[in-house]
């Protein structure tokens, strides 16, 4: 057991690869001027997070399977977590494509600095 | 045993009379507004007549059912600290004679009233007021503590102000009644700070708590016994009208006839005299104290009457007629004569009363004339109440047997009995005695006899409402005396204490007899002047001018009053309060703050740029620092500047 853990990727690798995701999601919303790849890069954002909730649970799991007997909700609470996101994320992609469709039809642009109309 | 008498009906039942008629008497007939305000009182009168019954001692065969001073407490009023009050009536031999006057000439100038303001707008406003005015005096006469009383002392003030201001289109009416608004406010922040001293002394405001306590230590005197009963003297001064602050009761004239009769005659004006009596025993305690009261008494009653002769509105004479009379009360306070002071209120109710409707029918004939100089020759057309007149005139004048006799004879023999300063007092009383008899006599010579001085009006004698209220008050005014002061003051004593006299009968005697002698003087001056000589006054006021525009612009106090109080407050008002306390200090301070608001709104308008990716990077720049404040081990960074933070001990 204990050495099937140690052949496996380390910790560290899977947070970097999140923390990278992340930042990609975080400079492609400030750089970007298309809503659409705005809210791909909110995407990138929330599946980064999703990663870190991933790996920290697998560990968590593994931990716990160590020190306890029998199966324990704890255990899964970081995988459940994801499929809240996730779930949140569809509802927020079905709403938010919604209403940029809506914009799109109505100013015919997607640029964002264009669309300041509740500016004061 | 003790039986309840229900004291609460006596004020309450007017007070239903004023919700009743002030809400919805707009609406209702004139003859149910009529029902309901005479009721009102009426009830109230009688619901003191059975508690007078119940209560008087040995009237039934029986054991007496209950005793005075008959306490009832309603319950809890304020419980804050040391502060305890209740709502609590007391009836006693005092508030019993007062109530009997409140309710019955207040129920009889009801009756008038219907009469003389049968043809007014404000009907049913009129009978509003004036029972809420009972309702008032009913609660100050009643209450057993100083708090309550204040209620009511406040109340009649409200309620005098309303009806002074009846007529409020007309300015004057509207000016009188803020002035006696005003004026009064000045008496009652005495009487505010005589009950703080009460409590601070005393830790209570029931008046028979007080006596209690005074009756327990015997050795306090002066001191602040002196400056208690001062203060509550102030509020006296005020509410009764006299020196210095009885210059809106000439004023408060522009009401309603009947009002001046009811309010500022028979019972509100008394009430000073009343709560003196009340609070008797502090003033006992303080022979200082009780001998400024006698000194304001006799300078009120002299100066008032002096100004009273040369008058020519018949109200005003009337109006400074009761200042004088008032002061007489507060003489009789001053000499310690309670009882001889409450008798004069009492025969000054009735004959006051008197002279005031008296003196409404003579102007509801001659169409609202007030001027006495356009009168004249009235006794033909107006007989009733040309007699029911001349009773009061006799009264007030102190002939025998008028009920002023005794009350007048009484509160002179009491100062003379005195001696010392009281033989002063008593002189001073005499003089206003013969000036009261001139201008009241004057009065009666201008209206009622020689020849009419406006032949075009003629007069019609007033109906039966208005003339019932006359005839019986005119019984009272002859016949209220005959109990005589030795039997009134017997009874009123468990009230307001035992004060033996020096005197001898044979004194008393010889003073009364001196009194109807220099009363009937003033009838002969007056005779003389105004019957056999009607030109003689004329010459006398052309000989001296000065004091005659003197008396007839009434020394000139208000306008003394007004140069030196209105007008320096008027002026401070506008160049201090308004443009630099309101415009400068307050107005500038809203300025800067709306100025700090616009420059930080303009400033932080910035940040809304509308730009969604300049939002974003504020966003992703405050995780950031979050993130680094979460992150970093600030403790040990700053221990690396020398920094410790962290809790004690660890």
């Amino acid at each position: 057991m204990s050495h099937l853990f140690q052949q496996q990727v380390p910790l560290s690798l899977y947070l970097l690869l999140s923390a990278l995701l992340f930042s990609l999601g975080i400079v492609g919303f400030l750089i970007k001027r298309n809503l659409i790849t705005m809210f791909m890069s909110i995407e990138l954002m929330l599946n980064a997070v999703n990663l870190t909730f991933v790996t920290f649970a697998h560990q968590w799991h593994t931990v716990f399977l160590q020190t306890h007997t029998g199966p324990g909700a704890d255990a899964v609470k970081g995988q459940i977590f994801v499929f809240f996101v996730m779930m949140v994320a569809a509802a927020e992609a079905a709403v938010g494509l919604a209403i940029i469709i809506a914009v799109f039809r109505a100013r015919a642009t997607l640029a964002v600095d264009r669309i300041d109309l509740m500016k004061l | 045993m003790n039986v309840s008498l229900h004291l609460w009906l006596i004020p309450l039942l007017p007070f239903a009379g004023f919700v009743l008629n002030g809400l919805l008497g707009r609406k209702l007939p004139k003859a149910l507004v009529t029902t309901i305000a005479l009721l009102a009182p009426l009830a109230s009168f009688f619901a003191v007549l059975s508690a007078a019954l119940l209560a008087w001692p040995g009237t039934g065969a029986g054991p007496v059912l209950v005793g005075l001073p008959h306490v009832e407490t309603y319950g809890t009023w304020i419980n804050a600290g040391t502060l305890h009050t209740d709502f609590t009536f007391v009836l006693d031999q005092l508030s019993l004679v007062m109530l009997l006057i409140v309710t019955g000439v207040g129920f009889l100038i009801h009756i008038y009233s219907a009469g003389y303001m049968a043809h007014e707008e404000g009907y049913w406003r009129y009978f509003a007021y004036l029972n809420l005015f009972l309702f008032f005096m009913t609660v100050l006469v009643l209450a057993g503590n100083a708090l309550l009383m204040f209620v009511g002392w406040e109340g009649v003030g409200l309620a005098s102000y309303l009806l002074i201001g009846f007529w409020f289109q007309k300015t004057s009416a509207a000016d009188a009644g803020k002035k006696a608004f005003i004026v009064n406010r000045i008496g009652d922040f005495g009487f505010l700070i005589g009950m703080f001293l009460l409590l601070a002394n005393f830790g209570t405001l029931t008046f028979s708590e007080v006596a209690q306590k005074l009756a327990a230590n015997p050795a306090w005197t002066g001191g602040i016994l002196t400056a208690t009963a001062l203060c509550l003297l102030i509020g006296a001064i005020g509410k009764s009208a006299q020196l210095p602050l009885y210059v809106w009761l000439p004023d408060a004239m522009e009401g309603p006839t009947p009002v001046s009769a009811l309010i500022h005659a028979a019972t509100m004006v008394t009430a000073g005299v009343y709560m003196i009596a009340r609070t008797h025993f502090l003033f006992d305690r303080s022979p200082l104290a009780l001998t400024v009261v006698a000194i304001v008494g006799a300078a009120t009653a002299l100066f008032a009457a002096t100004i009273g002769l040369v008058q020519t509105d018949i109200k005003r004479v009337l109006a400074y007629s009761t200042v004088s009379q008032l002061g007489y009360m507060f003489l009789g306070c001053g000499v310690a004569a309670y009882s001889a002071a409450i008798f004069h209120l009492m025969t000054h109710a009735f004959f006051k009363a008197l002279l005031f409707l008296a003196a409404g029918s003579v102007i509801h004939a001659l169409d609202g004339e007030q001027d006495m100089r356009k009168m004249g020759g009235l006794r033909k057309h107006l007989p009733i109440t040309f007699w029911t007149m001349t009773a009061a005139v006799f009264a007030i004048a102190g002939f025998f047997p008028f009920a002023g006799f005794f009350s007048k004879d009484a509160i002179l023999y009491a100062a003379f009995a005195q001696g010392g300063l009281g033989i002063v007092f008593w002189f001073i009383g005499l003089v206003t005695a013969l000036l009261t008899a001139f201008y009241m006599f004057r009065l009666w010579y201008m209206t009622f006899f020689g020849e009419s001085r406006s032949p075009d009006i003629h007069p019609h004698e007033s109906p039966w409402s208005m003339l019932a209220p006359l005839v019986l008050l005119a019984v009272l005014s002859v016949c209220g005396g005959w109990i005589g002061i030795d039997r009134f003051s017997n009874f009123l004593a468990p009230s307001v204490g035992e004060h033996p006299l020096a005197g001898s009968a044979q004194l008393e005697i010889g003073l009364s007899i001196l009194a109807v002698l220099v009363a009937a003087l003033g009838w002969f001056i007056a005779d003389r002047l105004y019957r056999k000589h009607p030109d003689s006054p004329a010459r006398i006021a052309a000989a001296v001018p000065a004091g005659y525009s003197l008396l007839a612009h009434k020394y000139y106090v208000d306008e003394i009053y007004n140069l030196l109080i209105v007008k320096p407050i008027l002026l401070t008002s506008k160049f201090i309060l308004e443009w630099v306390v309101d415009f400068a200090i307050l107005g500038g301070l809203a300025w800067l703050l709306a100025g700090i608001a616009q420059l930080g709104g303009a400033i932080l308008q910035r940040w809304q740029s509308g730009n969604l990716r300049s939002y974003a990077a504020w966003l992703a720049l405050g995780a950031a620092a979050l993130l680094l404040f979460v992150l970093v081990p600030w403790t040990s960074v700053l221990a690396g500047f020398g920094i410790h933070v962290g809790m004690v001990g660890h």
